[in-house]
């Protein structure tokens, strides 16, 4: 597993409303490794993941996932995204269940014709146990039934994570998941992460957290509009890389160091 | 096409049969007025727009598409023009020309530096503009008038079977298409990653969207047609936390505000589209209001007693 790529973008160039967001980005991401992606607000970190999710289709370049292309991979399931925490609509009349049940949406072009027509409580099991299975390892099982509007910003945070996990995807695609989050939820969050990456499953998360990047990452990518570097965090979290990344690419914004 | 004509007329007197025992049961001051047979079948006609209308209206509130729909049913006026003219049905004209529009907004709004609710607004008053002129050209200021505003006493039959058809179609969309749809409501993006087709959700449910509008047309008007495209939603949004039961409740706001409209516009002889309007803007102040979770007197009551606590 680990010697195929997970990710494989060759000379990616975005824009977000006529405006460049990434430049001319070419790296690999090994599978089975966890990856963090460094960079200033505004340097593009989430918009190569929104690339990866299809939501921004880039302009110049290519995109292949475990070697074929992201739109297959996409629809067979391989990838899981979490969106930073204002992306979503707490508002929606949802509770934390159902919105962990989207996570499976995909694998349910697999079940049966009339499996599908049924609601959630005849349909298939497996989606069920997936749900509870996502929800346990959050430790958020006991409010499945809560409205999302209801939780706290750690809760939501987990309820996020666990759709993710729900989808027992290849690769999880993680926006800011340590960004507000109280330090007992980041414990339960690396802890779960490492269980996924020792699981085979290839993580990529977008940060501001260099001490938890530096402790858990396989490797860092650092951001700027540009590739500034790519490497393992000791490398590339020094100083003078650090340095270089602030100034590197265009001008916008300082780079958070998190305690 | 006459035995269409006359399934059609079967299926109408069926269901209508099957309203007069539900109304039937009620009090004689209620059910006196659908003695007449106009009566019968507009309430029948306002049963079914209350209850497309509520169940599309889940999903504008939700997506913030209230002011879309609004230029929707302003757009379908030129499309009613135009098939008028050239004697094709009117959902057919009426949906090319909401179609077009919501296009024309969506390019506007990614080629320029226009915001979207200033492309809305240019887009659907140039349609709107457009159809009142053809109209001023080709038919009576009565006819335009009902087009606006809506005439349920008067429904044609053709207009009844149309709006059977579009809440056969809403239903089994919505059925069907039940999870797509909610994902792509509640989180676009997620749908994308998971491989959904969401151009293709997008506009079926904008297509969803216009064949309500078009099927609302003789009722409430097309002015008043987006009002019950989100009072309801709105309505249930204030009463409820999750997903299905805000589907259940806007169509039941829906059907009850056509009904007690309609009833209202009988007794009083008023304009049909504004009473199930005006019947619909009482249920929603009533649940913000009472609502259990979300209502003013609770929000109050709470304010109330957590400023005792702290005392």
């Amino acid at each position: 597993m680990t010697d195929t790529l997970a990710i494989e973008a060759q000379q990616l160039s975005a824009a977000y409303h006529r405006k460049p967001v990434l430049n001319n980005i070419s790296l690999t991401l090994p599978a089975g490794q966890w990856t963090a992606i460094v960079g200033p607000n505004g340097a593009g970190k989430s918009s190569l993941l929104k690339v990866v999710t299809g939501t921004l289709r880039p302009l110049h370049g290519e995109l292949r996932i475990f070697g074929a292309s992201a739109g297959q991979q996409r629809r067979a399931g391989k990838i899981a995204y979490m969106p930073q925490h204002e992306q979503m609509e707490w508002d929606f009349p949802v509770s934390v269940q159902e919105t962990v049940m989207t996570g499976r949406y995909g694998l349910m072009r697999h079940d049966a014709w009339w499996q599908r027509l049924l609601p959630q409580r005849w349909a298939n099991p497996m989606h069920r146990h997936a749900v509870e299975e996502a929800l346990d390892a959050v430790d958020m099982r006991e409010h499945a039934t809560r409205p999302i509007g209801e939780l706290s910003g750690g809760q939501k945070k987990r309820v996020m994570l666990a759709r993710a996990l729900a989808q027992q995807a290849e690769i999880l695609l993680l926006d800011e998941p340590l960004a507000g989050v109280d330090p007992p939820s980041e414990r339960l969050i690396l802890a779960m992460l490492e269980r996924e990456r020792r699981a085979g499953r290839s993580i990529v998360m977008v940060t501001h957290d260099l001490p938890s990047a530096r402790c858990h990452a396989d490797q860092v990518v650092l951001i700027n509009h540009t590739l500034v570097g790519i490497g393992p965090p000791g490398e590339m979290l020094s100083d003078a890389m650090l340095a270089q990344l602030a100034v590197g690419g265009s001008p916008s914004g300082g780079l958070h160091v998190a305690a | 096409m006459s035995l269409l004509e006359n399934l059609g007329n079967g299926l109408i007197e069926a269901l209508i049969a099957l309203l007069m025992l539900g109304v039937n049961l009620l009090p004689e001051s209620f059910s006196a007025a659908f003695e007449y047979r106009f009566m019968q079948r507009a309430l029948l006609t306002a049963v079914l727009v209350g209850a497309i209308c509520g169940l599309l209206s889940s999903f504008v509130v939700l997506k913030r598409w209230s002011l879309l729909g609004d230029a929707i049913s302003h757009a379908v006026l030129p499309g009613v023009a135009i098939a008028y003219l050239l004697g094709w049905p009117f959902f057919v004209g009426a949906f090319i020309t909401g179609a077009l529009t919501s296009l024309g907004i969506g390019a506007i709004e990614r080629h320029t530096r226009i915001k979207p609710d200033a492309a809305m607004g240019l887009m659907f008053t140039a349609a709107f503009a457009l159809g009142i002129v053809i109209i001023s050209k080709i038919a009576s200021s009565t006819h335009l008038m009902h087009i606006l505003f809506g005439n349920v006493l008067g429904v044609q039959t053709s207009a009844l079977l149309l709006t059977l058809l579009a809440g056969l179609v809403a239903v089994l969309a919505v059925w069907l298409a039940y999870r797509p749809l909610l994902l792509y409501t509640f989180d676009p993006q997620q749908a994308q990653a998971l491989g959904f087709n969401i151009g293709l959700i997008h506009y079926g449910l904008i297509l969803l969207l216009t064949l309500t509008i078009v099927a609302s047309l003789e009722t409430v008007g097309i002015i008043l047609v987006v009002a019950m495209l989100v009072t309801p939603g709105a309505t249930a949004h204030l009463l409820t936390d999750r997903f299905k039961p805000m589907l259940a409740i806007s169509v039941l706001v829906g059907i009850v505000s056509a009904v007690a409209g309609l009833l209202l516009s009988f007794h009083l002889d008023v304009a049909s589209g504004g009473a199930i309007v005006l019947v619909a803007t009482a249920l929603f102040c009533l649940a913000l209001l009472v609502a259990p979770k979300h209502g003013l007197v609770v929000r109050i009551w709470q304010r109330h007693s957590l400023l005792h606590e702290q005392r």
